[in-house]
C-alpha cells in the first residue's frame, strides 16, 4: 500500500459496535468463591452449634460424631458413586444400542425400541428398582457353578434401566437434531447408511449428547440413595445406622443427614458446572 | 461390502454417443402436491446444461431425482443407461458416478477440508490412503485452496466451503456433476470464485447439470438451457436463442424480472 491516506482517526466514532457474546471462560474446575465458603462454614456452624447446644456435656458434639464415623460414611458414599458409575456405564451402552434401534429403517424394530424407551422412561425409578430387586434371582447357576448376585448388583441393574431409556432418547434426539443436509451429502457421496452413521452422524452427535448425558449422571448419583430403601448399605443406610449407634439422639438427625447432603452436593455441583460450561461452549462454536 | 461393480456400466448397453443422463416423462408429487408433471430432458457427455425457473418450479427436486435422493412416481431416468427408478438399483453404484454439490455446502464440520475430500474415496471406494491424499491435495489446489487443507469448515468462508464441497465431489471421479443452486447462499464477491471453479470444470469436459439463478453464467457457459415452471419444462434451447428470443409468455415474464 503506497497510498498516503491518513490513518484512521483515533477518536471514538459514534457507531454501534457489533455485539459479541462473551467468550466462555476456560473451565475452572471448582470456581468456589468467598461467598460459597461463607455459606458452607455458616451452614456447618449453624447445624453443629444448634446440635451442640442441645447435647449434654458428656456427649460428643455433632461434628465430633461425624468425624468419628467419617471413614464409614465415606465408604458408603464411595458405594453410591460406584453404583452410579456402574449403572451409568451399563445404561449408556444399552441406551446407545436402543437409541440406534430407535432410528432404524426397519419399522417393527423401530417401534419396539420406541416402546421400550417410553416404557422405562415413564416409570418411576423406585418402582424399577423394586422390580430389579425382587424379579432378579439372588443367585444364578451356569455350568454347575453358582454365582451369587448381591443386592448392589441388582441395584445397578435397577438404575441402569431408566438410564438406558433416557440415553436412548438422548441419542435419538441428537441424531434428529443434525441438519438433513449431512445425510444428503453422505448419501450423494455413496456412503452406506451404516457408514454414514458411524463416520458422519454419530461423531457430530457426541458433543450434542454430552451435556444431557452428564446431567443424567448427576440425577443418577442423587437417585442412588433410593437403594437404601431396598437394603443396600450405601451412605443413607449407613447414616441411619450411625444415628442408631449414637443412641438415636434427635439432635444428630440434622447434622448427619446434612452431611450426607453436603457430600452429594460437593460431588454433583462441579459436574453441573462442567455441563453448563460444555453447553455454552458447544452453543457458541457450533 | 462396497465391492466395485463395474458390470453395471456394460449391462445396459450404453455407449458414449447416447445421452449420459436421460429423463423421460418424470412425475413426482409430495403428497397431493405435484412437483414434477412430466419432465423430459437429455444430457450428453461433456455438455453443460442449466435449469432455470422461478422458485417452487421443481428445479431442486428434478436434480435430486437424478442421483436417487428423491424417488420418482413415474417416468424413467437413466444415467449411463442405468435405470434410476429400478427398485433393484444399486444406489451406491449410481452415486459413485454422479457427484452433487448443494446450496448449503453440507461439509462435514467435524473433519478438516482435506479429510472431507478424502473420506468418500477411502471409505466408499476403498482406495489407497496415500494415493487418495495426493489426489485430494491436488483437487484442493485446483479449486484454489492451497494452504486450507487443515482448516475446519467452520473456519472457511462460504465460497471456500463451497469449493471444498466441489473438490469433495470430484474426488469420487464422477461422470456427471449436479449443482443445486450452489451460489444462492453466497455473497456477490464469493459467487465469482465458485463460478470460476465450475467454469474450469466445464472447460475440461465435465458433464454438468446446474440449477442456477446466475443468468450471466448460464448464458456464457451452458450448451443448453431449460426453463421450468410449475413442474414442467416450458421452454428450452441454446442460450443465445433462449435469452434473445424467448417464445413462451412465462419465460418472457421471468426473464423480464431477472435480467
Amino acid at each position: 500500500m503506497t497510498s498516503d491516506t491518513s490513518p484512521a482517526p483515533a477518536s471514538v466514532l459514534p457507531v454501534l459496535l457489533p455485539f459479541r457474546a462473551s467468550q466462555p471462560r476456560r473451565f475452572a474446575p471448582l470456581r468456589l468463591q468467598f461467598i460459597h465458603a461463607v455459606g458452607f462454614i455458616g451452614l456447618a456452624l449453624l447445624v453443629g452449634g444448634a446440635a451442640h447446644a442441645q447435647s449434654g456435656a458428656d456427649q460428643l458434639s455433632a461434628l465430633g460424631v461425624i468425624w468419628k464415623w467419617f471413614p464409614l460414611l465415606m465408604s458408603g458414599f464411595m458405594f453410591n458413586i460406584a453404583i452410579s458409575v456402574l449403572s451409568m456405564s451399563l445404561g449408556t451402552i444399552a441406551g446407545l444400542g436402543l437409541g440406534l434401534l430407535a432410528i432404524s429403517l426397519n419399522r417393527p424394530l423401530r417401534r419396539t425400541a420406541w416402546g421400550t424407551t417410553q416404557f422405562f422412561r415413564n416409570a418411576p425409578w423406585l418402582v424399577l428398582l423394586f422390580f430389579a430387586m425382587f424379579m432378579i434371582p439372588f443367585q444364578f447357576t451356569i455350568f454347575g457353578t453358582t454365582y451369587p448376585l448381591p443386592d448392589w448388583v441388582k441395584a445397578v441393574i435397577g438404575f441402569a434401566l431408566p438410564v438406558m431409556a433416557n440415553v436412548s432418547e438422548i441419542v435419538r434426539g441428537a441424531v434428529g437434531s443434525l441438519p438433513s443436509g449431512q445425510w444428503e451429502a453422505a448419501e450423494s457421496l455413496a456412503f452406506s447408511r451404516r457408514k454414514t452413521l458411524w463416520l458422519i452422524i454419530l461423531p457430530q452427535c457426541v458433543k450434542r449428547m454430552l451435556p444431557p448425558w452428564m446431567n443424567l449422571y448427576s440425577l443418577v448419583t442423587m437417585a442412588t440413595v433410593q437403594a437404601s430403601i431396598v437394603g443396600v448399605t450405601e451412605m443413607l443406610t449407613l447414616t441411619a445406622q450411625v444415628h442408631a449407634a449414637e443412641g438415636g439422639r434427635p439432635d444428630l438427625l440434622a447434622p448427619l443427614y446434612g452431611f450426607a447432603m453436603l457430600c452429594f452436593f460437593v460431588y454433583c455441583y462441579p459436574i453441573e458446572r462442567f455441563t453448563l460450561y460444555l453447553e455454552r461452549r458447544f452453543h457458541l462454536h457450533q | 461390502m462396497a465391492a466395485p461393480a463395474p458390470s453395471t456400466e456394460i449391462d445396459h448397453g450404453w455407449t458414449p454417443d447416447q445421452p449420459l443422463v436421460r429423463l423421460v416423462d418424470v412425475h413426482k408429487s409430495y403428497g397431493t402436491i405435484p412437483v414434477l408433471r412430466g419432465v423430459s430432458l437429455d444430457v450428453r457427455k461433456g455438455e453443460v446444461i442449466c435449469i432455470i425457473g422461478p422458485s417452487g418450479s421443481g428445479k431442486s427436486t428434478l436434480i435430486r431425482c437424478i442421483n436417487a435422493l428423491v424417488p420418482i412416481d413415474s417416468g424413467t431416468i437413466r444415467v449411463e443407461g442405468q435405470e434410476v427408478n429400478d427398485p433393484d438399483l444399486d444406489k451406491l453404484a449410481l452415486r459413485r458416478k454422479v457427484g452433487m454439490v448443494f446450496q448449503q455446502y453440507n461439509l462435514f464440520p467435524h473433519r478438516t477440508a482435506l479429510q472431507n475430500v478424502m473420506m468418500a474415496p477411502i471409505h466408499v471406494l476403498k482406495q489407497n490412503r496415500k494415493e487418495v491424499e495426493a489426489r485430494a491435495r491436488a483437487l484442493l489446489a485446483k479449486v484454489r485452496l492451497q494452504g486450507k487443507e487443515d482448516a475446519y469448515p467452520g473456519q472457511l468462508s462460504g465460497g471456500q466451503q463451497q469449493r471444498v464441497a466441489i473438490a469433495r465431489s470430484l474426488a469420487m471421479r464422477p461422470d456427471v456433476m449436479l449443482f443445486d443452486e450452489v451460489t444462492a447462499a453466497l455473497d456477490p464477491e464469493t459467487v465469482k470464485e465458485v463460478l470460476v471453479t465450475i467454469r474450469d470444470l466445464a472447460e475440461e469436459g465435465m458433464t454438468c447439470i446446474l440449477v442456477t439463478h446466475e443468468m450471466g453464467f448460464a448464458r456464457e457457459l451452458a450448451d443448453h438451457i431449460y426453463f421450468t415452471d410449475a413442474g414442467l419444462i416450458v421452454e428450452h434451447g441454446p442460450p443465445a436463442e433462449f435469452f434473445a428470443n424467448p417464445k413462451d409468455e412465462r419465460t418472457k415474464a421471468f426473464l423480464g424480472q431477472v435480467l
